[in-house]
Parts: structure tokens; C-alpha cells; sequence
């Protein structure tokens, strides 16, 4: 499975893309931020998008917004620091399929990861 | 300032502590700090805009800086690499997004993207009428504190209110 990891901290990329491998995910792309991402899903052709919140240049939720634009059906989840009720309810109102408040144990993010594959498999 | 704007600070460093390093975090007892007073070697700075404005710094010594981020990234790293310092500014952002989400009444604020500053006796300038609180920590790897100059925005009431009585 193909899956996009775009967060602008390096150090978190690399936290994510370890539990991904402990799922068996290793084929991995990286971008820094919103618009890093947009340039590469088109070659890439994602098949899960794991997307931070607050980065430089295009915010994840402006990222999330354009992208669902053009794919409607790639699940995302949106792992940030954004905690709020308000901002979960704005990410699932511009296409987000699940939601992780970082800080994360790996556990909850490889069950966040299989329960929305789950999911979206079921729908499809 | 208004306790309730700092006692997430405090529930906030012990859970990105506990969750990311499995590392406990015990908080002395905080000062108002003055100005101006330099903060440790390593300070990552984070704004906060919106219903609350200011900024919030996570600041270590070298060596428990060396400590803290060798334990989020699996290995030691080089203070003066792109990664220690990026390490840092993910310390202060989960440390300030989780406790900008305590904030009574809803408030809605925005964090910007952390910047991270090193070098012994840097000072991190405030803005003049926000008074800093800073919170000592106690870990395993050291020292560090937490130094949280941030207010409420006034709203256009209470503002005129108060222009009104200064007049």
C-alpha cells in the first residue's frame, strides 16, 4: 500500500513511518507540507494520506480541501496537536476520514490506521 | 494572569512527556520570571494568536536537551543538526497545542510554527505588559522550564471599558 506521510517535522515523520513499518507499510512517500504534498500525490497516486495540521506554506485543512477536490475516496487521517471540538469538526467537514491527536502512543495509531482502512474497504 | 490559562501548561508537558518519552515529569512550583532573565541553552518558541495571545518557550540545558531528544528520536543527535532542533519545536508544538485545548470558555487559538533558538544566556524577549510565568520541571534527564507570557485578547467592550477609565 502506497501512503503519503506529509507533517513538516522530520521528527515526527520518522516516529509515524516506524509504526507503519511495524504494520507491514513500508512503501512510503514524504512531503514537508500542503503544497510539498499536492506536487507529489499525482505521481504518487496515494492509497492513505496521514496529514498534519499546522505547517508552513498550505495547512493541512487547505491541503485536505484541495485534495478532496480532485479524490474523494483516498482515506485521510489528520495527526496533529489540534485537540479542540471545533477543529475536529472542521477537518471532518473538509474530508478527513479519522482523527489523532498527537502526542500518540503507537498503538493508538495503528489502530486509528487499520479502522479506517476497515472502513473505507467496507464502503468500497 | 489567569491560572486557568496555565494549569494546562502543566497537565500538557506531562502527558507529551509521558506519551512520546516515557518520561515523568514533576513541576515545582512557578515564578513570575523577570525580565531579563535568560532562559536555558535550547528554547523552542512557540506564538499563540487569537483568544489568547503571546508566546510559550520549552527551554533545557544542553545536556537535557541532548537527553530528552536522544528519547523521542531513538538516538543521539548533533545540537547544532536541522533534526535536534526540529525535535525541539515538536516538543513545544504538542506541548502547546494540548494546552491551548484546556482553555476555559472554548477560547479559540492559533499556535504558530515553533522556532528554536540555541546558545547560552539567550534571552527570550516578551511584549513589555504580559507578565511571564515560568514553571520549573524536574525529569530524569534534567532540568527544564517552561516560561508562558501569554494573555487574553481583550474584547472590544472590555477595551473600551478600560480606555474609559484610564481617561
Amino acid at each position: 500500500m502506497r501512503i503519503m506521510l506529509i507533517d513538516d517535522s522530520k521528527t515526527m515523520r520518522n516516529i509515524q513511518k516506524s509504526v507503519l513499518s511495524q504494520l507491514g507499510y513500508t512503501q512510503v512517500e514524504e512531503a514537508c507540507d500542503g503544497q510539498d504534498a499536492l506536487s507529489k500525490v499525482g505521481a504518487y497516486q496515494p492509497e492513505l494520506l496521514l496529514v498534519d495540521w499546522n505547517m508552513p506554506n498550505m495547512d493541512g485543512l487547505t491541503f485536505v480541501k484541495t485534495f478532496r477536490q480532485q479524490n474523494k475516496s483516498v482515506p485521510i487521517i489528520m495527526v496533529t496537536t489540534e485537540a479542540e471540538k471545533s477543529r475536529v469538526i472542521d477537518a471532518i467537514k473538509a474530508g478527513v476520514n479519522n482523527y489523532v491527536v498527537k502526542p500518540f502512543t503507537p498503538d493508538l495509531l495503528s489502530q486509528r490506521i487499520s479502522e479506517t482502512l476497515a472502513k473505507c474497504q467496507a464502503a468500497a | 494572569m489567569d491560572a486557568s490559562l496555565i494549569t494546562p501548561f502543566v497537565t500538557s508537558i506531562q502527558n507529551v512527556f509521558s506519551t512520546m518519552l516515557q518520561l515523568p515529569v514533576t513541576v515545582n512550583t512557578p515564578k513570575v520570571k523577570s525580565n531579563p532573565e535568560p532562559s536555558h541553552d535550547v528554547s523552542g518558541i512557540i506564538g499563540m494568536s487569537g483568544d489568547v495571545t503571546g508566546s510559550v518557550v520549552l527551554s533545557f540545558p544542553l545536556e537535557t536537551a541532548q537527553r530528552v531528544v536522544a528519547l523521542f528520536c531513538g538516538e543521539q543527535m548533533d545540537p547544532r543538526s536541522a533534526d535536534f532542533s526540529d525535535a525541539i519545536g515538536e516538543l513545544v508544538n504538542m506541548v502547546s497545542g494540548g494546552a491551548k485545548a484546556q482553555f476555559p470558555d472554548n477560547k479559540k487559538v492559533s499556535i504558530s510554527c515553533p522556532s528554536v533558538v540555541l546558545g547560552e544566556n539567550h534571552v527570550v524577549a516578551t511584549q513589555t505588559d504580559t507578565p511571564c510565568v515560568l514553571i520549573p520541571c524536574t525529569t530524569d534527564c534534567g532540568d527544564l522550564t517552561i516560561e508562558i507570557a501569554i494573555r487574553e485578547r481583550e474584547v472590544a467592550g472590555n477595551a473600551t471599558n478600560s480606555q474609559q477609565a484610564t481617561a
